[in-house]
């Protein structure tokens, strides 16, 4: 599927494999509280069986609008929670083994969305950058330690000599420079990305993408890309994920995509983003809004918004399929599966018809 | 001046701008010294007429329209230029009488609905206590008003809605509200800061269908303050970039997003991930934009610019026509030692 | 080095808003007399109010030295046992400050292990310690403070008690305020404990106890500075009130609040000055360190600023 893989191993085990990944939250109000006013407990199914799998020194993007579980996924596969329902394999290890044990520990890392909140306001950069270097014993000594922190600054792009600054003395751009220099400090092989860049202005967004992509070609980086932006998911994804309230509906090599995305709800996106080349557009949004996770839609979760459903759409939960024609691509949606989306493979898709619940 | 880009052509059509900025000054008294937030900032806009102010953050587009609606967070004050609303001055109105602007003839859209908002309110009684206190109506007529906007604004089942509260509504909707909230005394100017970042990309889409189509119908001024090229590009007829306290460009919106002039903006555009296509190389823009109290002399832009010439290290640069749009760049100047480079020429 | 650090200081933003308030500059002004003159006593002091062979009795009763009576060996006057009322403050201030600062400080550290576990841990352990903090604020703290000298003078042989009296004193007014901390911490834990730079450190797998103290703990002690503050006043005050009502420090190491106390028997028979100065430099104390304390709370607040 891709055939950028300079890692020795990657023949074997994928980097990360997520097999039927599901976390439901409770939201039920105390105790006290749901018993006097006669309420059932209620779950939020914020994943809801999930699975895939990221080849090594590759990138895997999941996109989708707030609340579609993607920044929960992210969290499930570094083990900040635990899966209520599946399992995450790490190289073939599974995950709660692997997080146990510091020389697995280290191969992963994150770098996350806000640059304001990541780093400890407290520390000086360059006992933020060695904390991971400190924590898994990497280097002996504080001369060799300075040592590692200077390169890992330059690697970056910033100066050895920002190591004896605090954060607050850096810009958004900067910070995320440091964050990133945080998680490649224990030379991890896999790296979580969430939203790493929509806290950043538009030139240093494309700064900092320019800085992961150099990465992930000169170190075999494998990433988890977690993103709300279509166009910066298609700069860096090998495959992309669309994600819409806890599930995933489609799944493709990312220029299989952008040329011919299948799920309604992939193509609805696609149309609505607004784009510099579309000045003067007359366009049809997709009506609706993305209903609540806690209380989701029977069948196709996408229905209520979708032109193409019908009543089967309403009761039955589609599967991810490959599609006639796409054997690279799954989705989850009964019209395509049909064939009645209008869609013919090796042709271009066609605009979605009105909304059923427009505007 | 070159009038025809600084404000736009349809402005003699119907007797004036509705909003004109005359090189705007904003200062910050601190305890260092006087911060400079925005420095000679003019434009105008015409009635039924988008402009669309875009910059990264913190390069004053928020702060502009905050001077004009009269709500600049002390210690900051106008400390020279004019804001005309209809050919009459509003930067030194007391705070009562601009109150009584604000609401009546201009509109405020900000970035979270829920700021806007009366919690303790229904939204339909929101909407007929502005009304009523700018317009002369019956209670009825305010309410028959306020559902016919909550409709227009594409809020469904608005009858039954209009005795809602916020908290009843989901983001986008609460949006629509904020809107609906802004128009329903009729202004002739909307200063709108951000109004769909906070929200889903599909929302997002309907929220600028609605702006854009309002406007058009109701011969609103709009002021649309955001950073997404996206938007401006889709919703803007004009567009002013902003770096660092000045208008950088200001022009037709063609022209700034297809073929920028000024070399910031050029960096801008070319920093926008396409969607259309894989890149692998972004272009981007050295370094990042400095602080106020850091602002470079000559131009602002000059410490980051691949075309820096001496001049732009001593001289600030004025609005220079460009042909097609207006840029603060003394490449424009025909005095100037530096020639055009090829990649700011026309395509 | 260390002059960079001062220069540093005196360019701070906390600097500035200190010397803006004429208020707060007063008030440091007075703390530190106050300060000073309790922890310099034995040498600053014109007499030594313990030393017995230096009382002489024809010397009491004196009136302050500007009264027609007044002499200047006693400039605030004598006590009934010929005692010098400057020096008995001075000394008496000692011991205030001393109890004051000590409960504080037990408070401060009771209060932030409690609140930083609390809030941290979250769940069950949260739910209960915060029910104790609750319940033990619906009580009065001058009455936690007279429950817990009671308990322990009822416990212990008078002998044993006036030994180990002061540090009765510290803990009945420490145990008293923890609470205040306790939520202040745990509601700042709450908030940090989520932020992604916590988030990072778990990804490394840095120990929980580890991120509460070396990454958490930096971050919400800010707030406890203020409160710890305000409670000293609070504390000095508590302290007074005790000894004035007899169940405080031992009479052997007299307090401002004992000072007063035994003034209080002169003051209707003519001789005032013996309880209203102890109680002046009460006031002036007291006042003077709450004065700080909002001050630093509000300059220590971005959205007041």
């Amino acid at each position: 599927m891709t055939d950028r893989r300079p890692h020795p191993r990657a023949a074997g085990a994928p980097m990360l494999a997520a097999e039927d990944l599901a976390k439901h939250f409770d939201v039920s109000r105390p105790l006290l509280q749901r018993v006097l006013a006669g309420e059932a407990r209620r779950t939020l199914k914020a994943v809801d069986g999930v699975s895939f799998d990221i080849p090594k020194g590759t990138t895997l993007s999941l996109v989708g609008e707030s609340g579609c579980g993607k920044s929960t996924v992210a969290r499930l596969v570094v083990g900040l929670y635990r899966p209520s329902r599946g399992r995450v394999l790490f190289d073939g290890m599974d995950l709660e083994t692997a997080r146990s044990d510091a020389a697995q520990r280290r191969r992963m890392q994150m770098i996350f969305q806000d640059p304001y909140a990541s780093l400890n306001p407290r520390w000086r950069v360059r006992d933020i950058i060695a904390e991971p270097v400190r924590a898994f014993g990497l280097v002996e000594g504080g001369a060799a330690q300075r040592e590692r922190v200077a390169e890992l600054l330059m690697q970056v792009g910033l100066s050895p000599l920002d190591g004896e600054k605090y954060p607050h003395e850096f810009s958004g751009g900067q910070r995320q420079r440091i964050s990133i220099a945080r998680a490649l400090s224990s030379n991890p092989e896999f790296l979580v990305c969430d939203e790493p860049t929509s806290a950043l202005d538009v030139s240093v967004q494309a700064q900092i993408l320019n800085l992961m992509k150099d990465l992930q070609a000169r170190l075999g980086l494998t990433y988890l890309f977690i993103s709300h932006n279509l166009a910066v998911v298609r700069q860096v994804s090998d495959r992309i994920g669309v994600m819409y309230l806890g599930r995933l509906v489609e799944l493709a090599p990312a220029e299989t995509l952008f040329i011919a995305p299948r799920h309604p709800y992939t193509r609805a996106l696609m149309e609505a983003i607004p784009d510099l080349e579309m000045t003067g557009r007359q366009r049809i949004p997709v009506g609706g809004e993305v209903p609540s996770p806690i209380n989701p839609p029977s069948g196709c979760p996408f229905h209520p918004r979708c032109p193409l459903a019908n009543a089967r759409c309403k009761a039955e939960m589609p599967a991810l399929l490959p599609p006639r024609g796409q054997p690279d691509t799954i989705v989850a949606c009964h019209a395509v599966e049909e064939e009645r989306d209008g869609v013919v493979p090796g042709t271009t898709v066609p605009p979605l018809p009105a909304a059923a619940t427009g505007v | 001046m070159a009038a025809p880009i600084l404000s736009t052509p349809s402005h003699s059509r119907d007797g004036g701008p509705i909003l004109e900025v005359r090189n705007l000054r904003v200062e910050f008294p601190t305890r260092r010294g006087v911060l400079t937030a925005l420095d000679d900032v003019s434009f105008d806009i015409a009635p039924g007429e988008v402009l669309g102010v875009v910059g990264e953050s913190g390069a004053g587009k928020s702060m502009t329209g905050a001077a004009i609606i009269g709500l600049l967070e002390p210690p900051g004050r106008i400390a020279g230029g004019q804001i005309l609303l209809n050919g009459r001055r509003i930067d030194n109105l007391p705070y009562e009488q601009m109150r009584r602007i604000r609401g009546k003839e201009i509109g405020a859209i900000f970035q979270d609905p829920l700021t806007t908002l009366n919690p303790l309110y229904t939204v339909g009684r929101q909407l007929t206590e502005t009304m009523q206190t700018h317009l002369d109506i019956s209670d009825r007529e305010a309410r028959q008003r306020a559902i016919g906007w909550l409709e227009m604004v594409g809020i469904p089942a608005a009858a039954q809605r209009v005795d809602s509260y916020p908290h009843e509504f989901s983001g986008g909707m609460r949006q629509r509200v904020v809107i609906a909230l802004a128009l329903c005394a009729e202004p002739k100017l909307i200063v709108a800061d951000e109004p769909t970042t906070a929200l889903d990309v599909s929302i997002q889409a309907q929220i600028i269908a609605l702006l854009k189509r309002l406007a058009r119908e109701k011969g609103t001024a709009m002021m649309l303050v955001t950073h997404d090229m996206g938007v401006i590009a889709e919703t803007a007829d004009r567009v002013a970039v902003m770096y660092a306290g000045c208008i950088a460009e200001i022009g037709p919106v063609r022209e700034v997003v297809k073929a920028p002039k000024h070399p910031y903006s050029e960096g801008l555009m070319a920093s926008i991930p396409p969607l259309d296509r894989k890149v692998d190389h972004l272009a981007g823009i050295e370094g990042a934009m400095p602080r106020l109290s850091a602002i470079p002399k000559g131009c602002a832009f000059n410490t980051r610019c691949p075309h820096v010439f001496d001049r732009c290290r001593h001289e600030r640069p004025e609005l220079l026509e460009t042909g097609t749009t207006l840029a603060t760049c003394w490449l424009y100047d025909p005095a100037s030692e530096k020639q055009v480079p090829e990649l700011l020429k026309d395509d | 080095m260390a002059a960079g650090v001062l220069a540093r200081a005196f360019d701070s933003d906390l600097w500035w808003s200190f010397k803006r308030s004429p208020v707060t500059v007063v008030s440091a002004i007075v703390a530190l007399v106050c300060i000073l003159g309790a922890v310099l006593a034995p040498w600053i002091a014109p007499h030594n109010p313990f030393d017995l062979a230096s009382l002489n009795l024809g010397d009491a009763f004196k009136p302050p030295a500007w009264a027609e009576e007044g002499e200047l060996l006693y400039p605030l006057g004598s006590d009934d046992q010929g005692r010098d009322v400057l020096s008995a403050i001075m000394y008496g201030a000692r011991v205030s400050l001393l109890v004051g600062v000590a409960a504080v400080l037990f408070s401060t550290f009771v209060g932030v292990a409690i609140g930083l576990l609390a809030g941290y841990v979250g769940g069950t352990l949260d739910s209960l310690l915060m029910r104790i903090a609750d319940i033990q604020l619906t009580f009065p703290s001058i009455l936690i403070a007279l429950l817990v000298d009671g308990v322990v003078r009822a416990a212990l042989p008078r002998e044993v008690h006036d030994q180990i009296a002061l540090f009765v004193v510290i803990f009945a007014i420490g145990i008293s305020a923890w609470p205040q901390f306790a939520r202040t911490v745990r509601g700042s834990t709450l908030v940090e404990r989520n932020k992604e730079y916590v988030l990072a450190a778990r990804v490394i797998g840095i120990s929980q106890i580890r991120i509460m103290l070396t990454h958490v703990l930096p971050n919400v002690v800010g707030p406890v500075l203020v409160i710890a503050t305000l409670n000293l006043g609070f504390a000095i005050l508590a302290e007074a009130t005790l000894s004035f009502l007899g169940v405080g420090v031992p009479p052997t190491q007299p307090s401002l609040g004992t000072l007063i106390r035994i003034g209080n028997d002169f003051l209707f028979s003519g001789e005032w000055w013996i309880t209203i100065f102890p109680g002046l430099a009460l006031i002036a104390m007291v006042l003077s360190v709450n004065l700080l304390g909002d001050w630093l709370r509000d300059a220590l607040n971005p959205r007041l600023r």
